[in-house]
């Protein structure tokens, strides 16, 4: 055992893996001798389909190019890196898809890492023990798990925290590649091993996952850098154009969450109350006194989808104004000449642009009349054909459909693109977004060592 | 940036402004796939300061100005280190769900950007 350091650096090169590392960012990143890289690739934000359909929401090409500048950078340096939530919805395809790249990018240059494989895709024999006991409770909403949310999800995954990574590192991994991961963990691993204060830990991992988000100005993907003491950490951005301020760190903490005062984490919480953000010199900020509270119970939070259907499209613009006027009408003749045909089994939607495509019921604006619309059709059923045939009646009438007052008889709709149809595939929808306790942190998350 | 750049209106409108025209940053964003977070952040202390005394945004003002139910406001809180108000609705439908309209929820922050104060 060594003795335990003064500081620990941690270089976070960007906010999402696959979103682009500035060179010079990274040099001068590196210049800096961090003793970790961490970067988080993943997000639930993209919405439900990648948990469900096993792809990443970042682009191959690109996710390479960053890993390789990371490999790169911790080859010549001889310092760990670590990832989370892979393949960006965390499960098992989007893990192998990563650790692919990675083997590609190893092979290709010679690099003999020792890794870690962890799986966040969680056991469905176990939940259902858990669930049976009373130990899943939901998260931001009220509805309660049952044996059939189990059964039916298409994908289960859990957001692991700081043990799983610690794990790795003391079984001598120099690489770890984990699965959904709750966001600020790979910055913080090492950090708990050496006995760093937990609630600095956690506050500052909050800050790097992010990448430099938590500078200003805020444009474009880059990097942050991060020193941890025993008393305080400081945050810093590589980018010499760019300044870490109370204000652009301190408005970081709100980011994603419902409460900037107190953030929940697997094992416990983080209080803001007592934190003290002091601007240290023009470019960094010193963060003190973020507490640490321990939860009564250990939980894990689950994220599963379920498919609900097969979704179809169609985009169009219209012109006229008559139609314009008269669009109520317009939508209702399109909707029951396609409830003629298909009178239930699907679900048609109608987006408005021009008039309340973003907001929908609640849009307030009572602008005069939009000289254009831009609408999207969009059919989901229960099967692909069954979705791609309610669409194409329903393009076909949005396109003849009469309506008041209308001059225009050849044709309602201005279509950008032939084929008109768009068959977009699955569809998912989030239900399950609950909390399970565990006995042990580790113990859902399977991890495999490998040497590359 | 705001909308529209800070104006001394006449009128009725004398002595007031949007949310947008005072603040430094008025922004939207998913919370998870339930809730969506509202954050106004302000570029100095003072304003910060000023707004709170006398904006009376609380959640029942939240709820007006979305026209939504006051259930759905979770939550209106005041963040000093940032100089931040922070607001959390219910989202009307889960992310990515069928119907929804804004899967990142990264434009709902417009009826609060253009809700206008005393000022």
């Amino acid at each position: 055992m060594v003795a335990a350091p003064d500081s620990l650096t941690v270089f976070a090169p960007q906010g999402m893996l696959g979103y682009g590392i500035p060179e010079r960012s990274m040099r001068l990143g590196m210049e800096r001798r961090p003793d970790i890289l961490a970067v988080d690739a993943g997000s639930i934000d993209p919405g439900p389909h990648y948990l469900g359909s096993g792809t990443s929401f970042t682009n191959r090409r690109s996710v390479r190019k960053d890993l390789e500048m990371i490999l790169d950078a911790a080859h010549a340096h001889r310092i760990p890196v670590l990832i989370g939530s892979a393949g960006g919805a965390g499960g098992d395809a989007h893990l192998d898809w990563l650790i692919e790249i990675y083997r590609e990018i190893c092979r290709e240059r010679g690099y003999g890492f020792r890794t870690a494989r962890i799986s966040a895709e969680i056991d469905r024999g176990w939940l259902r023990s858990r669930l049976a006991d009373g130990a899943i409770s939901p998260l931001d909403h009220d509805n309660v798990l049952t044996p059939g949310h189990l059964e039916r999800a298409t994908r289960i995954v859990g957001q692991m925290g700081y043990e799983p990574f610690m794990r790795a590192i003391e079984a001598g991994a120099e690489v770890v590649i984990a699965g959904r991961s709750f966001d600020p963990v790979m910055m913080g691993a090492h950090a708990l091993l050496q006995g760093f204060d937990r609630g600095l830990t956690v506050h500052m991992g909050k800050l790097l996952e992010c990448g430099g988000a938590a500078a200003y100005p805020r444009h474009g993907s880059d990097g942050l850098l991060a020193t941890l003491y025993r008393d305080s950490f400081t945050v810093e951005p590589p980018n010499p154009d760019k300044v870490c301020t109370v204000a652009s760190v301190a408005a970081h903490s709100l980011y994603e969450r419902a409460n900037p005062y107190h953030m929940e984490f697997p094992g416990g919480a983080i209080d803001l109350h007592a934190t003290r953000f002091e601007q240290e010199s023009e470019r960094r900020v010193r963060i003190s006194g973020t507490r640490y509270i321990a939860a009564p119970h250990y939980t894990i939070k689950l994220e599963g989808v379920e498919r609900v259907g097969y979704r179809t499209i169609a985009i169009a613009g219209v012109r006229d104004p008559i139609l314009i006027s008269r669009f109520d009408d317009y939508v209702a003749n399109i909707r029951s000449r396609v409830a003629e045909r298909y009178p239930d089994g699907y679900r048609l939607t109608i987006h408005s642009y021009g008039r309340n495509g973003v907001m929908g019921p609640i849009e307030a604006a009572r602008a005069e009349q939009p000289f254009e619309l831009g609408l999207v059709f969009e059919v989901v059923a229960d099967d692909p054909e069954t979705s791609a045939a309610v669409l194409a009646l329903t393009r076909s009438a949005a396109l003849h459909v009469t309506y008041p007052g209308r001059k225009a008889i050849a044709g309602n709709l201005a279509f950008p693109f032939s084929p008109s149809d768009i068959a977009v595939g699955p569809v998912y929808e989030f239900t399950i977004h609950h909390l399970v306790e565990v006995e042990d942190p580790c113990a859902p998350f399977a991890m495999d060592l490998f040497t590359t | 940036m705001p909308e529209q750049s800070p104006r001394r209106p006449s009128g009725a409108l004398a002595n007031t402004a949007t949310i947008g025209d005072v603040a430094a940053f008025v922004t939207s964003k998913n919370a998870g796939p339930y809730k969506v977070a509202l954050d106004i952040v302000f570029a100095t202390a003072a304003e910060y300061e000023r707004f709170v005394g006398q904006a009376g945004l609380d959640r029942a003002a939240v709820a007006a100005i979305y026209g939504i139910p006051l259930a759905d406001v979770l939550d209106v809180i005041h963040f000093a280190p940032a100089f931040a108000v922070k607001i959390t609705l219910r989202r009307r439908i889960t992310a990515g769900a069928t119907g929804d309209s804004d899967v990142y929820g990264a434009q709902q922050h417009v009826p609060l950007m253009q809700h206008r104060i005393a000022w």
